[in-house]
Parts: C-alpha cells; structure tokens; sequence
C-alpha cells in the first residue's frame, strides 16, 4: 500500500465542509486548525485507499461492512465527548475543551478489539420482541421533540440547538 | 517488514507502532525525537495484509485493545496512547 497524496484544496474544502456540519448539528471542531488538517488528510486518504472515510487513529480492515461502526463521525464520537471532552482522534470535542476549561488528552480506545468484534459478529442478535426491554433510553428534546436513542441526551440538540438539560426521558 | 529507525541515546529496545494518517501517533513520534531516543517505528497501515496481521498479533500481546500509538520498551513495558507524561518518565526526560 502507498501513501495516496490529497491536495491542499481538498483539504480546504473538506475542512470547511465538516466545520459547517458540525456547527449544524451543534457540534464543536478542535481549535488546532493544522491538527484538524492532518486528520481531515488521513480521513480524506483512508476514502481513497479503502472506499470509506475510515478513523484516521484506528487501523481499518478494507472492509466496509466491519468498520461502519468507525467511518468519522464513529459510533464512539458522542460517547467519548460525554466521558472524555474529546472524540479518539480529538478531531471533535466538547465546548469546556474548546473554550479552555478541560485539557485536552489522548484517551482510551472504546472500541471492542478485533476478537471481541469477531465474536460478536458470529452471534449477530435476532430481532427482538416489541414489547422487550429497549436496549437503549429514548431522550426526547422538550423544545423541539427531537427522539434519540443512546445512554445520555446529547450535549447540544442537533435540530434545535437546545442544551441537554431540556431533554426529558421518554421511554 | 518497513521498520524506520531513528538515531539517539540508546534506552534499550523501543518500538512504535503507528498509523501514518494518526496525529497521536505523529505527536508521540515527535516527542521520542525531542527526547533525543534512539527508536524504531513502523505505520502499520502501510504494511501488506500478512506483514499487518502478523504485527497486529504482536501488539495485541502487549495491548489486547490493539490501538495506535503503542509503544513498546524492551519487549515488556507498553505505553499506549500519547501519554506525554509517562513516556517523558519511561526515558528520565
């Protein structure tokens, strides 16, 4: 495998793009520009090498189907915000960090290593029962009704903007 | 294998293991250089599947995680993530 060079303008406009869908779904870039560019740099290579924006921190397999779960933005971003102030890549973090007032550190992987995502591969669960018990809370945003399903709200609703403290449990 | 070496102050036997497109693993690559230690480093995304399963199996034994950056101190102490403290500490910076 080579080192596939990405231009400076697809840089550019990459980084712009993900600024503007980040502040769109209420989400904050690290203030590092240059440490932003060189991860946006791998995302943009891991596209061209493997076919899919694969973390630029994690090994990819060159398998789609097994690395959906760290295609950026990754399963693990929000969860990582929440506990750490900082997604593994530290490409997102959280405004305490941004504005100063959280150090920003490397933090440990969340996700499961490549025995545990085999295993869990051959025991794919079946569709559950309707009325089982749901395997995450559903948070609904007072303000605009916004649903989402995951261990805790998010920091910052991605439709209204409003703050975390307006989410309510739903189910 | 493409094991690149960089010279300095011989701390025993130190090997990164690291992804070319990962800023934690350049940032840890940077401060072994200012520490002036003599290391060894391979991006493991640049390697052909076989050569990266094989070095893959070889830092699962030292972290089961199997994530980027891991360090490796003479084959037995193992500093994973860019804990710039710890690794200032393992070469006495």
């Amino acid at each position: 495998m080579t080192t596939l060079d990405v231009s400076e303008t697809e840089i550019n406009e990459a980084c712009a793009k993900l600024k503007r869908d980040a502040v769109a779904g209420g989400y904050v870039l690290n203030s590092d520009t240059g440490f932003v560019e060189r991860l946006v740099s791998g995302i943009l290579t891991n596209e061209r090498r493997y076919g899919y924006p694969a973390c630029p921190c994690r090994l990819a397999s060159g398998k789609k189907e097994d690395d959906l779960d760290i295609c950026c933005p990754c399963d693990y971003r929000d969860p990582d915000l929440d506990e750490y102030g900082a997604c593994y890549c530290a490409l997102y973090v959280t405004r305490a960090v941004h504005e100063g007032q959280q150090a920003l550190t490397s933090i440990p992987e969340r996700r499961p290593g490549r025995a545990l995502r085999r295993a869990k591969l051959q025991t794919q669960p079946t569709a559950t029962h309707p009325l089982a018990p749901l395997p995450y809370p559903v948070w609904r945003c007072k303000v605009c009704g916004y649903l989402c399903a995951r261990d805790q709200p998010p920091g910052i609703c991605p439709v209204c903007k409003a703050t975390k403290e307006r989410f309510e449990r739903f189910m | 294998m493409i094991v690149e070496h960089v010279n300095g102050k011989d701390k025993g036997n130190v090997m990164l293991y690291a992804l070319s497109t990962c800023q934690w693993c350049a940032k840890t690559k940077v401060l072994l250089g200012e520490l002036g230690v003599s290391f060894d480093y391979v991006f493991v995304d640049l390697l052909e599947s076989q050569e990266q399963d094989e070095t893959m199996d070889a830092i699962e034994r030292v972290n089961p995680k199997g994530s980027f950056p891991t360090l490796v101190i003479n084959g037995t102490r193992c500093i994973v993530g860019f804990r710039e403290q710890e690794i200032r500490e393992a070469f006495g910076g």
